[in-house]
């Protein structure tokens, strides 16, 4: 194998692991994250950094037809899997899933909740 | 090897997790959603196993097409198991009195991948050693698919066929597939995925790259994992994706008339036409060497392609009635079909 070869395969190695490691964050994002569209974006943390990442590594070690292939299933997935997130939390919104982390103010439904206050004072 | 078996042991655990989940689950979308994991993850099983064919197969129909045909009847339904239904004793006994006698007859079973296989043991070594001068495609699955196993493939077209009619009859209303017979449903609070305009515009960016994905898997059997049946599946998908967004009734006009079910009876037709031609020919049925006599193996390429066309338009004509039929539902008393909620 050739030094080229050789550093072609390091990089590829690396780019997997880095996005194995996105995939790792966004399995604990989905768990630890308290409420439903912060847990959304480390779903996507998977969908878009990880798949890039292990995909693009895999480029690096592959014949280019083959790298090209893999490219265009990165591009589907970026398309697709965004777009599938943005649906998701569209449809939440829509039926009223609120945001719950106690330390973030209630943008979503803030101006709704702050006037039923004010009715109940 | 070793390697092998252990990421194989990972998948199983995966596979028995997901299938504990799926029973304790008690909302159903949740539950649908589970079982297409299960495909995906026996999807890449069936990957490692070399058996690339039945993966992609696994990938497109259960991971893909069912989960997409249980969201549409749970559209329709409610999304959550009846409250207070207990499991009862006797269902459960019987359950794993089956799952047991399945298990114990796994033991029978030869060790995974050994050469003592009764698979082994007859013809598969003649296929290896002959397909190449006999039919001369790269991938022997479509060879002994199309061409050595014809008959056992015919027979499965015929059993989508049935499936695709037998729904059709248990399904059909009056009016279903009349055009115009199905209302665009008023504008509700919480809103379709077609009132999304990102969606939309993905959506038509992606179809017409889905419809050729589907040709080429179709024309690309020979050559590589594919073929009719997965074809037919990724081209009624590109529909169902329109269908999903901008709802059945678009796509009524399009499925909804008479020619998609004359496709489904006219895939079947031309494979058995092709079986027929050969008889008339005076070779045996299937024997697709009767398409150009004087080069045998050019006959059995033209055999395989019109075979995998006929599998290609029957799938997708069957799925697609299938998916129109399961997510539209009848308007009571009336007899036309309407949207669901």
């Amino acid at each position: 194998m050739s030094i080229v070869e050789t550093i072609m395969q390091y990089i590829g190695a690396a780019l997997i692991l880095g996005g194995s490691v996105f995939c790792v964050i966004g399995a604990i994002g989905v768990i630890r994250l308290p409420d439903f569209y912060s847990r959304c974006h480390a779903a996507g943390v998977t969908d878009s950094a990880g798949a890039a990442g292990v995909l693009f590594g895999l480029c690096f070690m592959s014949a280019p037809l083959i790298a090209f292939k893999l490219i265009t299933i990165l591009a589907f997935l970026w398309l697709s899997s965004s777009v599938a997130t943005h649906a998701l939390v569209q449809a939440a919104y829509a039926r009223g899933v609120r945001v719950e982390n106690p330390r973030v103010k209630d943008w979503t439904h803030g101006q709704e909740t702050s006037a039923k206050k004010e009715g109940e004072a | 090897m070793i390697e092998t078996n252990s990421i194989a042991l990972v998948f199983f655990a995966f596979l028995l997790v997901i299938g504990v989940a799926v029973t304790v689950q008690r909302n159903l979308f949740a539950a649908s959603m589970l079982t297409g994991i299960f495909s995906l993850v026996s999807a890449a099983l069936f990957t490692l196993m070399d058996a690339v064919d039945v993966a992609f197969t696994e990938a497109a129909v259960g991971a893909g097409f069912s989960t997409v045909l249980f969201l549409a009847t749970l559209a329709l339904t409610k999304d959550t198991e009846k409250p207070g239904v207990k499991r009862p004793f006797a269902a459960t006994f019987v359950v794993l009195l089956t799952g047991g006698a399945l298990i114990y007859g796994t033991l029978d079973m030869p060790a995974w991948g050994t050469s003592e296989a009764p698979i082994h043991a007859h013809t598969a070594s003649y296929f290896v050693t002959h397909s190449i001068t006999d039919i001369g495609l790269p991938n022997i699955v479509t060879s002994v698919l199309a061409s050595y196993r014809g008959y056992d493939t015919f027979g499965e077209l015929l059993v989508v066929f049935t499936a695709g009619t037998g729904v059709t009859l248990l399904m059909q209303r009056k009016g279903l597939f009349r055009p115009g017979a199905l209302a665009i449903p008023p504008k509700s609070r919480a809103p379709y995925v077609r009132e999304m305009p990102v969606v939309r515009a993905v959506a038509k960016t992606m179809l017409p790259f889905i419809l050729l994905f589907a040709l080429y898997v179709q024309a690309h059997g020979d050559f590589g994992p594919g073929g009719g049946f997965q074809a037919g599946v990724i081209f009624a998908t590109g529909f169902v994706l329109y269908g999903l967004i901008w709802g059945p009734a678009k796509l009524q006009p399009i499925i909804g008339g008479r020619p998609v079910q004359g496709l489904m009876a006219s895939g079947v037709l031309l494979y058995g036409g092709v079986g027929v031609f050969c008889l008339l020919m005076g070779y045996p049925f299937l024997d697709y060497s009767a398409l150009t006599p004087d080069h045998p193996v050019h006959g059995q390429h033209y055999g395989i392609f019109l075979v995998e066309l006929g599998v290609g338009i029957t799938v997708s004509a069957v799925m697609l009635i299938i998916y129109f039929v399961f997510s539209v539902r009848p308007r009571v008393g009336r007899g036309a079909g309407e949207l669901g909620p």
